[in-house]
């Protein structure tokens, strides 16, 4: 399993625009979970409502892991992700 | 032959299918399935349908009005397909045996109360997303087509009566003309009749039944009638009718290209009324002279929050541009009243048009007022923009607006972005207070425009949405002109123009009463502009008389 931790910058917090877009971003690794954590509850990146519903705001500290045969590929795309866009 | 009676409130006539109007209802039943996987069939294939319509709506909101509305198609595109919605969606239809219908309404409550419930208000308004989501589901599955208007070729719409945010979203080049249940001549389908310049009937009661969806109607506008199954007669009538109806556009077209000046040499402004920049092509085909009434509302009552700056800025923009540096009188924010919109959580009012409307939420709220006036002053850069006030009834109302213009000019100037410092501002006359203190008002702004519609309610203290109140609605009532007289001699004095951008602005027999009192700009609907263009190129304003203002 691969993580990083990332301290969002984005005034609005991961929104319906970014979700939209961190979702699709996730299911392109199909075999592999992708996670999205905040506080210790984790949500699959994937679920773009239950992303939302994390509530994830400006400051927080969110902890993204992957999982699975392209975990290094996956983890490298969410850090780019979220660096351009959160 | 079967003739409905009702009232003609846009002129014209015309034939076709009937088409009613679908409004998709909020109670739909749980009904027991056998066949599960039939409805998961149902489902997939409406997921699918909805998905390519909100791509679509995606594609197109990007060439109109810009990225942020396009992505938030994309991301409702998104919604249709999230797991955990479809999974609830699948163990509602396996747990509870149900039809599909009833299994996407339950997920989509389940969704968006659980947006709802959330502590950060964005994420709580993002409970209206899901519940656009779900409306888009269900409508595909319930075969609900996308605008209301079921039909490929163009029809008489049928409807109770069409709220401002239908009217938005309708087909209009699928519409040849209106029939309503309830309504009346101010309704917002009459408006829009009469923006398009085809006929609407409304008030037609009962007699309008589902039965005749189909049925091919002729209908008269001036007459208010709906004619099934005409006999010889009255379709012979019917007929002679339309043919003096496509003289008289040939005879219209001659008017093309003419100034608006009577026989002895004075002009008048001939401008148009438009709702959207949509109804611009309207303007230019009928040779509006400019837009003397650019209704903002639309922005606010299409979107299911506050339109940004940008948005904004872009619909401002387009209109300024595509009217050439002609003027084009935008007016701010007239909600409240008979406009409600659900994100401004406006209080419920006993008394609305004397509530909290127009300049007073505008007031009340400087950060919707500030976003606005940005957007207006930034399209000023683009062409001749002027900024009009409604429902003003103080000095010191139109003296705060000014302020904010100020300080709207002062952070563009720190910012470095282009506007018009010389943007004219007017304030609407719709108030007796403003008739009243005209002379004080005329000194703080550069120009007038009358609302008879509003004035004309105020002034005589007639509801203007009651259908019942008949003679002693009457707005050619001697206060009511005697008003405009008012008006316009404090504006003249002060040295501005004066305009009417009511509905009697287009009342035709008024015109001579227009020009004695020395009205300046009439904006009327685009369909008008070239009828009353051949009035005044046939009248002598030397000779017109007040009359009227007699008792």
């Amino acid at each position: 399993m691969k993580e990083f931790t990332y301290t969002i910058t984005d005034p609005l917090g991961i929104h319906a625009r970014p979700a939209g877009l961190l979702a699709k971003a996730a299911k392109a690794y199909a075999d592999t979970t992708v996670t999205v954590a905040k506080d210790g509850n984790a949500v699959k990146a994937s679920q773009l409502m239950k992303l939302m519903s994390l509530g994830v705001k400006q400051g927080n500290v969110v902890t993204v892991t992957a999982e699975g045969p392209q975990e290094d590929e996956a983890i490298a795309a969410m850090e780019t992700f979220f660096k351009e866009n959160l | 032959m079967t003739l409905l009676q009702g009232k003609g409130v846009s002129k014209g006539v015309t034939s076709g299918p009937i088409c009613f109007f679908q409004r998709p209802g909020n109670d739909i039943a749980k009904v027991s399935v056998s066949d599960i996987e039939a409805e998961k069939a149902r489902i997939r294939e409406a997921q699918e349908k909805s998905m390519a319509q909100l791509e679509a709506l995606a594609d197109k909101a990007r060439e109109e009005t810009g990225e942020d509305t396009a992505i938030l198609f994309e991301t409702h595109a998104m919604f249709v397909e999230d797991d955990d919605y479809v999974d609830t969606i699948l163990s509602t239809l396996e747990d509870e045996e149900c039809c599909a219908e009833y299994a996407v309404k339950v997920a989509g409550e389940q969704f968006s109360a659980m947006m709802a419930a959330m502590e950060d208000e964005y994420l709580r308004a993002r409970a209206a997303d899901i519940k656009d989501v779900t409306r888009c589901i269900l409508n595909n599955l319930m075969g609900i087509a996308d605008g209301g208007i079921d039909s490929d070729v163009p029809v008489i719409l049928a409807a109770d009566d069409l709220a401002p945010s239908e009217t938005l979203q309708l087909d209009k080049s699928k519409i040849l003309g209106f029939i309503t249940q309830g309504g009346s001549g101010n309704s917002h389908t009459a408006i829009l009749a009469r923006t398009m310049g085809i006929p609407a009937i409304c008030a037609l009661g009962d007699s309008l039944t589902k039965e005749y969806e189909g049925r091919v109607a002729y209908i008269d506008g001036a007459a208010g009638t709906v004619t099934l199954d005409p006999d010889e007669q009255a379709l012979a009538a019917y007929e002679e009718k339309a043919r003096k109806q496509a003289e008289l556009r040939a005879l219209m077209d001659e008017m093309r290209g003419k100034e608006d000046v009577t026989l002895d040499g004075r002009e008048m402004m001939v401008y148009c009324n438009i709702g959207s920049p949509d109804d611009v092509p309207a303007v230019l085909q009928n040779d509006g002279q400019g837009i003397g009434l650019f209704r903002s509302e639309f922005l606010y009552l299409a979107a299911s929050d506050y339109p940004s700056e940008d948005e904004q800025f872009k619909a401002y923009k387009k209109v300024a541009e595509a009217m050439g540096g002609k003027r084009v009188v935008i007016r701010t924010l007239d909600i409240g009243a008979d406009k409600q919109v659900a994100y401004f959580n406006l209080q419920k009012e006993e008394n609305p048009a004397m509530g909290v409307r127009a300049i007073r939420i505008c007031l009340n709220r400087p950060e919707v007022f500030r976003t606005q006036l940005r957007a207006l002053y930034r399209a000023s850069a683009y062409g001749k923009v002027a900024i009009m006030f409604p429902m003003i009834t103080s000095v010191w109302e139109v003296r705060e607006c000014k302020k904010a213009c100020q300080a709207v000019m002062t952070e563009l100037d720190a910012e470095g972005i282009p506007y018009n410092r010389d943007t004219e501002i007017g304030i609407m006359v719709e108030t007796p207070a403003s008739v009243f203190i005209a002379d004080a008002l005329a000194k703080e702004v550069d120009f007038f425009s009358v609302g008879t519609n509003d004035l004309t309610q105020y002034t005589l203290a007639c509801d203007r949405q009651a259908s019942d109140l008949g003679r002693f609605f009457d707005p050619h009532h001697p206060a009511e002109l005697r008003a405009l007289k008012i008006a316009a001699d404090a504006a003249h004095a002060a040295g501005i123009w004066i305009g009417i951008c009511g509905e009697l602005g287009a009342d035709l027999s008024l015109l001579e009463t227009f020009l004695a009192i020395g009205i300046d700009e009439l904006s009327v609907s685009p369909s008008s502009v070239l009828p009353l263009r051949a009035k005044i190129r046939q009248t002598t304003a030397g000779t017109c008389t007040a009359e009227l203002l007699d008792c």
